[in-house]
């Protein structure tokens, strides 16, 4: 553990303001991780069980998805981008 | 420390407890935040990307941490080379070195100690972590702080001192329980 050396109070003070807040939206978006990731595994999961789902995932990501009722969030689409566009 | 331990909270998660990862990220987003802009001088964009990246694969590897308590250097490296990897792949040239900026071992060792004043001002009584971090981190105004928390805005500079006396005292306190029994 990080232990502080001299505690003079100008240097807690100093100490406190090196770290502000992450913006509010990026932390958000990190604690939603395992919601868009159990997202992400159902699609995956729906893909490997329906192959013409993924032949669609394959030709237009984007409507596949909005076709079916998905609404995935950025990092999810990401993946899925990843994931398909290879093949 | 409120939520527990490092070692507690990972537990947690590992065991699927749906607050654990939301306090996960709560407890780690400054520090995260801070090596991105901080030490590694990312600008805005690039630092929001390696921000999502490092807690995606936090998220994607917590299963692989062999110790729980080792969570904290884990975060600072993993985000460490995730810097260092998105400095590399904005660089044309072939660059194994020096895409570190002057000075990031200094940075980081800063950016720990900070980490670790803002555990200890969680423990602190009497809104004090509020109003400490609303004045030094938030740079908020007297008047800011005493609306927000509801309180008379001429007391805010007294408030402030007695606060950093009590997180000078708890830290001082960390320390005597930490210091190696000799002799």
């Amino acid at each position: 553990m990080i232990r502080v050396k001299a505690h003079d109070i100008e240097q807690l003070a100093r100490l406190i303001g090196v770290l502000p807040l992450a913006p509010e939206g990026w932390v958000h978006a990190a604690k939603e991780l395992p919601l868009a990731r159990r997202g992400l595994d159902d699609i995956v999961a729906r893909a490997e069980a329906d192959v013409a789902f993924r032949a669609r995932l394959v030709a237009d990501l984007e409507s596949a998805l909005a076709e079916e009722g998905y609404e995935p969030s950025p990092p999810t689409l990401e993946a899925l981008r990843e994931r398909y566009s290879k093949e | 420390m409120p939520g527990g331990s490092d070692a507690e909270l990972v537990a947690r998660c590992r065991s699927g407890d749906a607050l654990a990862w939301s306090e996960l990220v709560d407890r780690f987003s400054r520090y995260v935040y801070a090596i991105c802009v901080q030490a590694f001088r990312l600008p805005e964009h690039d630092a929001e990307d390696v921000f999502q990246e490092v807690f995606a694969k936090v998220y994607e590897h917590l299963d692989r941490l062999r110790d729980d308590d080792a969570i904290r250097p884990w975060i600072g490296q993993l985000t460490r080379r995730t810097c260092i990897d998105r400095l590399r792949s904005r660089s044309r040239e072939e660059v194994t070195e020096d895409v570190e900026p002057e000075g990031v071992d200094e940075s980081l060792q800063t950016i720990a100690e900070s980490l670790a004043v803002h555990e200890a001002m969680a423990g602190l009584p009497d809104n004090c972590r509020d109003i400490l971090d609303r004045f030094f981190a938030r740079d908020e105004s007297y008047k800011v702080i005493g609306e927000a928390l509801g309180l008379p805005g001429g007391t805010i500079a007294s408030r402030i001192s007695r606060c950093l006396e009590k997180l000078k005292a708890a830290m001082e306190e960390n320390v005597e329980v930490a210091r190696p029994v000799s002799g």
